[in-house]
């Protein structure tokens, strides 16, 4: 943001916690998240499974179950205003019209008994007012926009008729149909097989070139970041440890845990699973229940210091728009 | 992961305190699991006190269940006969106690031939690859659809008089309830034990037994069927109650046991005419079969809590 | 959605004959020679009694006596009835209509009852209100039909002598009068039935409605700005609907079982009663019939559920 910063941040994220309550106790799944997002920038947001990236972009659409969730902190500032206390029906306006969401699992993110334009209408009817048929109408039109071959068509399928790829594609088309200024994108093509991830990539930087929204990605594949993103978050048992701009992090990343990221990708060329890649770095996520005090990596890191386990370590700025949450 | 639900706080995190770290136990957990269901454990209670009353009572309430009486017919409660008397003067809270045990009895004993039957249909279906298993879920679903009560009806109506001649007039009409009550029931137990099954032969623990040799019978014996075990008791508790409305319903049709035999159903078969003019005599042992199997019910809803924490219903 | 339904029919037959078979060997494996009631009877004689005999095949192997029992009730040929001394189907036509009146207006009551009340309790899991309605369900469905139906005969017809207790077929009114004496003798046994069928229903509902309101399709709706509410019609309690009519149906025999008491109790002249009435007087054919008849709505009911299903989900009929 420093890059363009001229004005404030499209979507500003400050000190975010999202705790779920279980039976075993308080789940701080995201435990104090500092994140912004300027206008028409990608960011893409990385960690394993686990350490909060979802929990964080479903809490900005206020999408958490609630309860057992709640967001305990923080604000959540969508130009300039705070969507935590925000109203259910307030909150309703900015879904899909402001801030859209295309999810991990395309095969389950559709309704099975309505057909793929009912649903894509859906969202224009919604916030647009068109009538059923101007609705449709659009719905064909964005089809169209994310290269489903024969729109009008297929329109009237239903989403058990489409394949994964495709079904990732009517996501698409559902989020961009009121052309929001936010999409973000929850691990977009984790549940593809790897040729139709590409496509599916690509798609998304064509649209954003179409439409000029900001991206928010979320992945674990740091292959996927390198490709896309301009900057990078970085975050770990809910919380961020480093943010860079994406060439920057890739060469110089300073926390380990980055650093051990890194070093997994030459991995990812073969699809790698998240077990191939926790094997290189040694340990595993704390719990979120009782973490650890100070540093939630430290019991992984080979660098750790008596220090590292008695505070957590602030985010600091290291150079312009490269901070990091670790003393070394 | 469902949306923003306006709900009010839930009791999870009303009451959720940070416990310590304590030892792990499958059953401790169960009843920890099972306590906080606090109409089930108010249900263990009374159906613990039900119990106990008809175990013991018989020994304190020494009033003979045939005691006729024409003196004190229908009369209302009293110190005397706390339950009231039936139309021949025999005192009603007695015959209860005695019924009540008839009534248990039928209950739990169809509840383990429905189990033993579904359980071994199940595990058969389950574990078979070839014809053997849908030709056995297709017999389930048959078995399913066919009307229980008129087929009960059915099958007393033809076989109760062999079996009476064969056991005697209590022990005939008690094996034939128990069989055909039992008989009907067995299908949701197979259901659910061939579910658990085809869930858990590929698992890597039953792989890993299948790897070092074992048979398939010590597959399922000692892999399988523990595993299984939780949603088959919560089924069968709640086919104990299922028991007990199938035999009150027969003896209130007057096709269950003979008067001389006073299950709950059958003293109110008795008293339904004379509803106007004594409704205690209904009343009580109505009251008795409503609070048992309300309690079962209950205590099989906590019991899926505790042992199949994954089902809501 | 047309070849579904015809694979639906298809498949409805083998189980229709399955429980043909079921009921025929419940008969052949029965003792004695139920049939035999006349054939038996001393006061006829032989020549008659062996003429009985070969008519009713009695003396056949057992399959053949299946197959010849079969095609005389496929033919309509369901026997005569020794108690009432008319043709069985007859019989059965004249008190099928009540068991419908009755069965039909208790299931209606029922989905009224469950639905809105599973629905609004399975948005709100754990609140006051889930709980009292959670707790009704279990005294709903533990009450035995019996048991109410006594309780509001006790109240309603005895104490409060608002209601008949006794169900008319021949009410000897006409116009509005007739709808109104229909009407109040009519609510006792489907409110007895209802609110049975409506406590289990209730359960199914919010559980189904649990199930569905966590999928990520709803998480979906709500990320598209809809409100709480087209989200919960549209796309939870649309889609929950399909688990539920399963449900249903397999809940049906159960349903015609509490119809059996309920006719006894409030002496409604339909096939339940007529069941009750035929075994008291042993009246085989009767029996036989009339349990087959029940047998039959089963598998009619699970193919209406069958097309309920079909229309509910395209999965299975564009499948």
């Amino acid at each position: 943001m420093q890059a363009n910063g001229t004005t404030a941040p499209l979507l500003d994220i400050r000190g975010l916690k999202t705790h779920f309550a279980t039976d075993d106790g308080i789940v701080r799944a995201v435990d104090g998240v500092d994140l912004a997002i300027a206008r028409g920038e990608t960011v893409g947001v990385v960690g394993e499974s686990g350490c909060g990236k979802t929990v964080t972009a479903m809490s900005v659409l206020k999408l958490i179950a609630m309860p057992p969730g709640r967001i305990v902190e923080g604000q959540i500032l969508w130009q300039g205003r705070d969507l935590v206390p925000l109203p259910t029906d307030a909150m309703d306006d900015v879904r899909a019209k402001e801030i859209a969401m295309v999810f991990q699992e395309p095969m389950t993110s559709l309704n099975p008994v309505y057909t793929v334009g009912e649903q894509i209408a859906e969202v224009a009817r919604r916030h647009e007012g068109l009538s059923r048929r101007a609705a449709l109408e659009k719905a064909v039109h964005m089809l169209r926009l994310v290269q489903v071959s024969n729109p009008e068509r297929r329109a009237h399928d239903y989403p058990h008729q489409f394949s994964g790829g495709m079904r990732q594609r009517v996501m698409i088309a559902m989020a961009l149909s009121c052309d929001p200024k936010l999409l973000i994108a929850d691990e977009p093509t984790t549940a593809l097989d790897v040729t139709i991830q590409a496509q599916i990539l690509e798609l998304l930087q064509e649209m954003k070139s179409r439409f000029g929204m900001a991206i928010m990605l979320i992945t674990h594949a740091m292959g996927v970041v390198a490709e896309t993103a301009q900057r990078v978050v970085v975050m770990y048992a809910g919380r961020v440890i480093e943010e860079a701009p994406v060439e920057r992090l890739f060469a110089n990343p300073r926390h380990p845990y980055t650093q051990g990221l890194i070093r997994s990708i030459p991995h990812i060329d073969k699809a790698a699973t998240k077990k191939e890649r926790l094997e290189a770095i040694p340990g595993i996520v704390p719990s979120l229940i009782d973490p650890p005090p100070g540093c939630r990596f430290a019991p992984r890191c080979r660098y750790a210091m008596s220090v590292c386990r008695e505070a957590i370590p602030p985010l600091r700025e290291v150079e312009a728009g490269h901070k990091v949450a670790c003393v070394l | 992961m469902a949306g923003s639900i306006p709900a009010s706080a839930s009791a999870e995190i009303a009451g959720a305190p940070q416990r310590p770290a304590r030892p792990f136990s499958p059953w401790l957990d169960a009843w920890r699991r099972f306590r906080r269901h606090r109409l089930a454990v108010a249900s263990l209670f009374i159906l613990a006190a039900m119990i106990g009353a008809i175990l013991l009572a018989p020994l304190i309430w020494r009033v003979a269940i045939n005691d006729i009486d024409f003196s004190a017919h229908l009369e209302g409660p009293s110190w005397a006969h706390p339950f009231g008397t039936d139309d021949l003067g025999q005192d009603v809270l007695a015959r209860m106690l005695y019924g009540g045990r008839i009534s248990l009895a039928v209950g739990l004993a169809a509840m383990m031939v429905a189990m033993v039957v579904g359980t071994i249909v199940g595990a058969v279906a389950g574990m078979s690859r070839g014809w053997v298993g849908p030709a056995l879920m297709w017999l389930t679903d048959l078995f399913l659809s066919l009307p229980q009560l008129p087929l009960l009806l059915l099958v007393i109506y033809l076989f109760r008089d062999t079996l009476k001649a064969m056991f005697g007039v209590e022990g005939g009409v008690f094996i034939l309830v128990v069989v055909v009550i039992g008989g009907l029931r067995w299908m949701p137990v197979a259901r659910l034990v061939r579910a658990q099954f085809l869930s858990l032969r590929e698992k890597e623990f039953v792989e890993a037994a299948r790897a070092l040799g074992a048979s398939k019978l010590r597959q399922v014996v000692r892999h399988i069927l523990p595993n299984a075990l939780g949603p088959v008791i919560v089924a069968g508790t709640i086919d104990v109650a299922a028991a007990i409305i199938a035999e009150s319903t027969l003896s209130f049709l007057g096709l269950g046991f003979p008067p001389d035999v006073p299950t709950w159903g059958r003293i109110l078969y008795d008293a339904k005419d004379y509803l106007d003019i004594a409704p205690h005599w209904a009343l009580f042992p109505g009251a008795a079969i409503f609070l048992t199997v309300l309690s079962i019910n209950f205590i099989g809803d906590g019991l899926r809590d505790a042992l199949d924490p994954r089902k809501v219903m | 959605m047309g070849p579904y339904l015809l694979r639906r029919l298809v498949i409805a037959i083998p189980s229709l004959l399955g429980i043909s078979v079921v009921l025929f060997a419940v008969l052949a494996l029965a003792p004695g020679d139920p049939f035999g009631e006349l054939a038996t009877n001393p006061a006829i004689p032989p020549e008659v009694r062996m003429a009985l005999r070969v008519k009713f095949g009695l003396d056949d192997p057992v399959p053949l006596r299946y197959l010849h029992w079969l095609s005389a009730m496929l033919h309509g040929d369901w026997g005569f009835s020794f108690a009432s001394r008319i043709n069985v189907d007859t019989l059965i036509l004249q008190r099928l209509p009540a068991t419908l009146f009755v069965i039909g207006s208790a299931q209606l009551l029922a989905l009224v009852v469950a639905l809105p009340v599973g629905v609004y309790a399975a948005t709100r899991p754990y609140s006051v209100f889930d709980q009292i309605a959670n707790t009704l369900a279990f005294v709903g469905f533990s009450l035995p039909t019996f048991f109410t139906g006594l309780l509001l005969i006790l109240v309603f017809s005895i104490q409060l002598d608002w209601l008949p207790f006794v169900y008319r077929a021949d009410i000897d009114a006409t116009g509005w009068h007739w709808y109104w004496e229909q009407f109040r003798q009519s609510i006792m046994p489907i409110t007895v039935l209802g609110l049975f069928q409506g406590a289990s229903l209730t359960r199914y509902v919010r559980s189904a409605v649990l199930d569905v309101i966590r999928l990520d399709y709803v998480t979906t709706a709500r990320a598209k700005g809809l409100g709480e509410r087209t989200v919960v019609i549209k796309h939870v309690v649309r889609n929950a609907m399909i688990p539920v009519v399963t449900l249903v149906a397999l809940q049906l025999p159960a349903v015609f079982g509490g119809a059996i008491v309920t006719e006894q109790i409030f002496r409604i002249p339909g096939i339940g009663a007529l069941l009750i009435s035929a075994i008291l007087s042993n009246d085989t054919p009767v029996v036989m019939a009339v349990t087959f008849v029940f047998a039959c709505l089963v598998v009619l009911f699970n193919l209406l559920a069958d097309v309920m299903y079909g229309w509910l989900d395209p999965r299975i009929s564009f499948g």
